[in-house]
């Protein structure tokens, strides 16, 4: 039992940056119907801005967690925007109307070309964290054997927690969120009824790609470790989880995010931590094959 | 039916030409709607009714031809302007053959959609409005309360929070109309807005139509093939066949028009009394 609940614990936390991430995934193909691959490599990117900005904050003297976590947050975010609007103005924007393939085959490339723009200038050694926060409490012994929550996981959880539940009320509530559900049901119609839809879409990757930073930071908070291929695992992970849940559904993703977390920690857990990886691509199979549509999501119903 | 013929015209179609390769779709087809009035365009299928109205809302260039649009916000060349523009600035407003709602967003978000160009400036373009600014709440409200109003004249106030795929198909067609309204445009452009609607539903349509044209006072432009609409409530009505203007006037001159006659149905007059 004491090891069930800690690894219930270890899940729900990679759940959630793995819910993070496949948000990007998720609001792209609602609105643009592509996947964006190179989502994961804005998440590398989000890890990497997080790591220089930890450094700055060590040489400027915040020696706050706190503050030094909420800076490099909101830097993070900032410049992992910047890289997602930028990848949509320059490598999918012009390919728009363009065949389907097309704008896939350029997020392929622009994934490739991140990878190794980091790694050239980055390097291709894995970089150390260090540990911002440390330490956590024993929620309760049993069996010999100690329950244990740190401080980085509730940080993780109720970061997580905050971020998707304002975006949920940005999407519900707010007139951004209005037009950008309008676009992704009737582009054209939306853009006849004034909307502007290019600046919709720029926007929901900026959107996307700030939630993909959080979740860099916390990966690099939680392993410790990034190098310039996090993002290429994660990514497709994410990816899953957003399938899991149903392509194109908010909710979906988050959910969807949460059991690729369980399934791969607790395989790991209780079968084999080698083979963690084949059980996440495993349930991508399963779901593809027995519910295309994922479990939030709506099946595509074609008129005839 | 009275006003109609005093005001100046609000869209001016001069020699409007649209050939796709080889195709001759619209042929040297001229005519003028007014505000304050209906002005109906029918045909046979195949006419080129819905390419005119695709070059007036920019979805064509026209290869040859003159679209003037004197608006509220003075004169416009539609046929130089682009697709957006002509919903912005120029303020001409369309529905589809087929239904083009969101379905999955509320009744009233629906509306809100259409609004959201006021909405946007007075946000001060989103961040402001995010924040909860005064400008942006006002505008915000001054929205809820136009659309209101709309829900009002469809009938459909009970339904605001109901997502609009739900609704019963003549309500969708109200709805559609509704919603290109909130864009507070001074031309609409409605095509067949009645089909597929039972006789009460039309007659609902129609009632809606003759109070936007009373009481907005804006330019209505309507392709429609059921005459009960047509024949009822249009102040003026062009003809087209093969893609030439065969008649134009009034619905009594139109109706007993030979050439409309023949272009419908060969001889018998009947048909188009329906």
């Amino acid at each position: 039992m004491a090891y069930f609940t800690q690894q219930l614990i270890n899940a729900i936390t990679l759940g959630a940056i793995y819910g993070l991430i496949a948000i990007g995934y998720t609001m792209v193909y609602g609105i643009i119907g592509m996947i964006n691959f190179a989502h994961g490599e804005v998440f590398m990117i989000g890890a990497f801005i997080s790591l220089i900005g930890f450094i700055i904050c060590g040489s400027l003297g915040i020696s706050s967690a706190p503050i030094a976590i909420v800076l490099v947050l909101l830097l993070a975010m900032c410049f992992s925007a910047v890289y997602g609007w930028a990848i949509e103005r320059t490598a999918y924007r012009p390919l728009r109307g363009s065949f389907r393939l097309a704008p896939l085959i350029s997020a392929i490339g622009v994934s490739i070309a991140l990878q190794n723009y980091v790694q050239l200038a980055q390097g291709a050694r894995p970089k150390p964290g260090g540990q911002v926060v440390s330490g956590g409490f024993n929620l309760f012994s049993a069996d010999g054997f100690d329950v244990r929550v740190t401080w980085l996981q509730i940080i993780i959880v109720l970061v997580t927690v905050v971020l998707m539940a304002g975006f949920t009320w940005v999407i519900a509530k707010t007139s951004l969120g209005r037009q950008q559900r309008a676009c992704e049901q009737d582009m054209k119609m939306a853009a006849l009824l004034g909307v502007n839809v290019d600046r919709t879409i720029s926007l929901t990757f900026v959107l996307g790609a700030a939630l993909a930073a959080v979740a860099g930071m916390l990966f690099l908070m939680y392993y410790g470790v990034i190098d310039f291929f996090i993002g290429f695992l994660a990514g497709i992970k994410a990816f899953t989880a957003a399938v899991l849940g149903g392509i194109g559904s908010l909710p979906g993703a988050m959910l969807g995010g949460l059991l690729i977390g369980l399934i791969e920690v607790f395989w790991a857990g209780y079968f084999s931590s080698e083979y963690k990886d084949v059980a996440a691509f495993a349930i991508l199979v399963l779901v593809l094959i027995f519910r295309p549509s994922g479990l939030l999501g709506k099946p595509e119903i074609e008129k005839v | 039916m009275t006003a109609p013929q005093v005001t100046e015209p609000l869209i001016e179609v001069e020699h409007l030409t649209m050939r796709f390769g080889g195709l001759v779709a619209i042929d040297d087809v001229s005519f003028t709607a007014r505000s304050h009035s209906i002005t109906a365009v029918i045909g046979p299928n195949g006419a080129g009714k819905t390419t005119v109205f695709n070059c007036i809302t920019g979805f064509y260039k026209p290869t040859i031809g003159r679209l003037t649009l004197r608006g509220a916000g003075g004169e416009f060349l539609l046929e130089r302007m682009r697709g957006h523009e002509i919903g912005q600035k120029a303020r001409v407003a369309r529905t589809f053959q087929n239904i083009r709602l969101f379905p999955g967003m509320t009744v009233l978000e629906n509306l809100m959609v259409a609004q959201h160009n006021k909405l946007m400036r007075a946000s001060g373009w989103s961040l402001l409005g995010l924040l909860g600014a005064a400008s942006f709440q006002r505008a915000e409200a001054a929205a809820v309360e136009l659309a209101r109003l709309w829900l009002e004249r469809i009938g459909l106030v009970a339904d605001a929070d109901r997502p609009a795929g739900e609704l019963p198909y003549g309500a969708q067609r109200r709805l559609e109309i509704a919603r290109a309204m909130c864009t507070e445009p001074v031309l609409l452009c409605l095509d067949e807005p009645a089909a597929g609607l039972n006789p009460r539903e039309s007659a609902e349509l129609n009632q809606l139509l003759v109070s936007i044209r009373d009481r907005d006072g804006i330019g209505v432009l309507l392709i429609e093939h059921d005459m009960s609409v047509v024949m009822n409530i249009s102040d003026h009505i062009v003809v087209l066949d093969y893609g030439r203007k065969i008649a134009e006037g009034d619905p009594l001159a139109v109706r007993s028009d030979p050439a409309v006659i023949r272009a419908y149905l060969g001889t018998d007059e009947e048909a188009i009394d329906g």
